[in-house]
């Protein structure tokens, strides 16, 4: 069971420090950061400042969020499709130990794989470039959900099972009103990390793949601006790809909050 | 509920719950049950009571149908629950701990056992009403299981037992993990419920105290194997209450109760201590 690293109570003045703390060290590394690149007049080549950066961001705007939007893009679908498959192989996976036995050897396989070595394979078989990158991301995304979400539909209180059984209730009225339920948390937690994978694997499969012109990603950015040394751009598009994968993150503990906060200890705020 | 208790009248010469030769022997070679005679009458409130270890929740589990004993028979109403069912007839079950949904209101939880039979929601909802009017709980009935304490949840689990409005009910130590007070509450409780419902009940425990006042029966249990030594009638009238818990049958039949257990216990203590 997922154990809260969150106190048990929490006040406002813990809360505003929940928010100040980290942003001290941003202002400081940061701040730190410009100092050091000013004061050693560090050329923009090697290491770009932040207000650089920053202005950079706001110079390629369009450029930049084109390709945020297609990074998203493929994340995102191929985030969807890793929950849909996952879910579903984990629904078949709790139907018997056999059938668990023998298909979860290959769902380990799928990912210790690195998506690097598959990635050229699938691009290979895959016409369409925008799909080919979906499908990389979806596997690199989809182990956690499957693995979490299994664990989930076992992790059935005993005593509930037995009630269920002297009820004579059927197993899809088992599996619907037990043992989905109680895998929700599970199921969130696996989520959580397929997000971040999701875009790591969108990110890494453009690396590979090569895109370009109108369909190009950060990663497409992040390679030509290396390519022309124009750092400040690659640095931007670095910062792009961090902020969605925590926007991404974030996303998923809401969605989770919202599905689990009125009844489960991890999200529970104990009033006792 | 008026229906099969009319069909009762017949059943009444007859045992709810009949075993014969009982035995429950587990994969690792322990004797949990041996050579079980009981018959289960219906009406009454029946305890089994032993030191832990005895058997007591094994035997329970088989009444419910739920673990297969390894010699002998069991019938139900006369009949083979696997093979013809419980004929209309209903078992309701407690548990050691609340085994609420966490994620349901407790209106949901209670209805449970009559959504799964696939009851009609208006007809389940009425019946959800009376039950947790039963158990007290109606105030609560939109409240999530972690919203109520402990002894709260047990009276919802009751509920949920009750709502089938059951022909027999088996209570595994339901309030074992309840602190005293609590305890001897929902004990006055759970007998003014049977002296209404008049249901059948085979409730476990392994408190001397609580099986004198709750029974009309009570059947002691020893372990190694897993055995019933004797039954004991309970033939107090009621009322029972607070006042019945310090009157001098109260504790002539709560001595020989623990004599019988003691004389158990004697034998099996050295045992136990040379299997460590």
């Amino acid at each position: 069971m997922s154990q809260s690293v969150v106190p048990a109570r929490r006040n406002s003045g813990e809360r505003l420090l929940r928010l100040a703390a980290p942003l001290a060290v941003a202002v400081v590394f940061l701040g730190g950061w410009q100092a050091f690149v000013t004061l050693n007049a560090i050329p923009p080549y090697i290491v770009p400042s932040p207000a650089l950066v920053a202005h950079t961001l706001y110079a390629d705007r369009a450029l930049l969020a084109g390709s945020l939007g297609v990074t998203m893009q493929i994340a995102l679908i191929a985030l969807l499709l890793a929950t849909l498959a996952g879910v579903a192989t984990a629904l078949v996976f709790a139907q018997s130990r056999i059938i668990e036995m023998s298909f979860f050897p290959y769902a380990i396989l799928l990912q210790v794989t690195p998506i690097v070595a598959i990635a050229p394979l699938i691009i290979i078989w895959v016409r369409d470039t925008r799909i080919a990158l979906v499908l990389c991301a979806a596997v690199v995304a989809v182990f956690p959900v499957i693995s979490n979400t299994t664990l989930g539909l076992r992790s059935v209180d005993p005593g509930l099972l037995n009630f269920f059984r002297l009820s004579r209730a059927t197993r899809w009225q088992t599996l619907w009103r037990l043992r989905v339920p109680s895998a929700l948390p599970y199921f969130f937690g696996g989520l959580r990390i397929a997000s971040g994978l999701a875009l790591i694997g969108a990110v890494v499969a453009e690396f590979v793949a090569g895109t370009g012109g109108q369909g190009a990603g950060l990663a497409y950015q992040i390679l030509l601006a290396g390519i022309q040394l124009n750092i400040p751009r690659l640095f931007a598009a670095l910062t792009l790809i961090a902020l969605a994968g925590v926007v991404m993150f974030a996303a998923t503990v809401a969605l989770s909050k919202l599905a689990l906060a009125r009844w489960h200890e991890s999200e529970l705020r104990r009033d006792a | 509920m008026q229906e099969p208790r009319a069909a009762g009248v017949q059943v009444l010469s007859q045992a709810v719950v009949a075993l014969r030769g009982v035995g429950k022997a587990f994969d690792n070679g322990t004797q949990a049950l041996a050579d079980i005679d009981l018959d289960v009458r219906h009406g009454e409130f029946l305890t089994l009571i032993g030191p832990s270890g005895c058997g007591k929740s094994t035997l329970l589990a088989a009444i419910a149908g739920l673990a297969r004993p390894t010699a002998g028979t069991i019938a139900w109403w006369g009949g083979d629950l696997a093979h013809t069912g419980t004929a209309g007839r209903r078992i309701g079950f407690v548990f050691q701990s609340p085994t609420l949904m966490p994620w349901a209101r407790l209106t949901t939880n209670v209805r449970l056992p009559l959504t799964l039979a696939g009851m009609p929601r208006a007809e389940a909802d009425r019946a959800v009403a009376v039950a947790l009017e039963r158990v007290h709980l109606t105030r609560f009935a939109d409240h999530l299981p972690r919203q109520l304490s402990g002894g709260m949840q047990m009276r919802a689990s009751i509920a949920r037992a009750l709502v089938t409005e059951p022909d027999l009910l088996l209570m595994d130590e339901p309030f074992g993990a309840l602190d005293e007070f609590t305890r001897q509450y929902l004990d006055a409780e759970l007998l003014a419920l049977w002296s209404t419902q008049r249901m059948t009940v085979v409730f476990v425990t392994h408190s001397i105290s609580e099986a004198v006042f709750l029974s009309t029966r009570v059947a002691v249990m020893a372990a190694h194997p897993g055995r019933i030594l004797a039954t004991f009638d309970i033939d107090a009238p009621g009322p029972r209450d607070d006042a019945f818990r310090v009157s001098a049958e109260f504790v002539a039949h709560a001595q020989r109760l623990s004599a019988c257990v003691a004389s158990a216990g004697a034998g099996a203590i050295p045992d136990e201590a040379i299997s460590i």
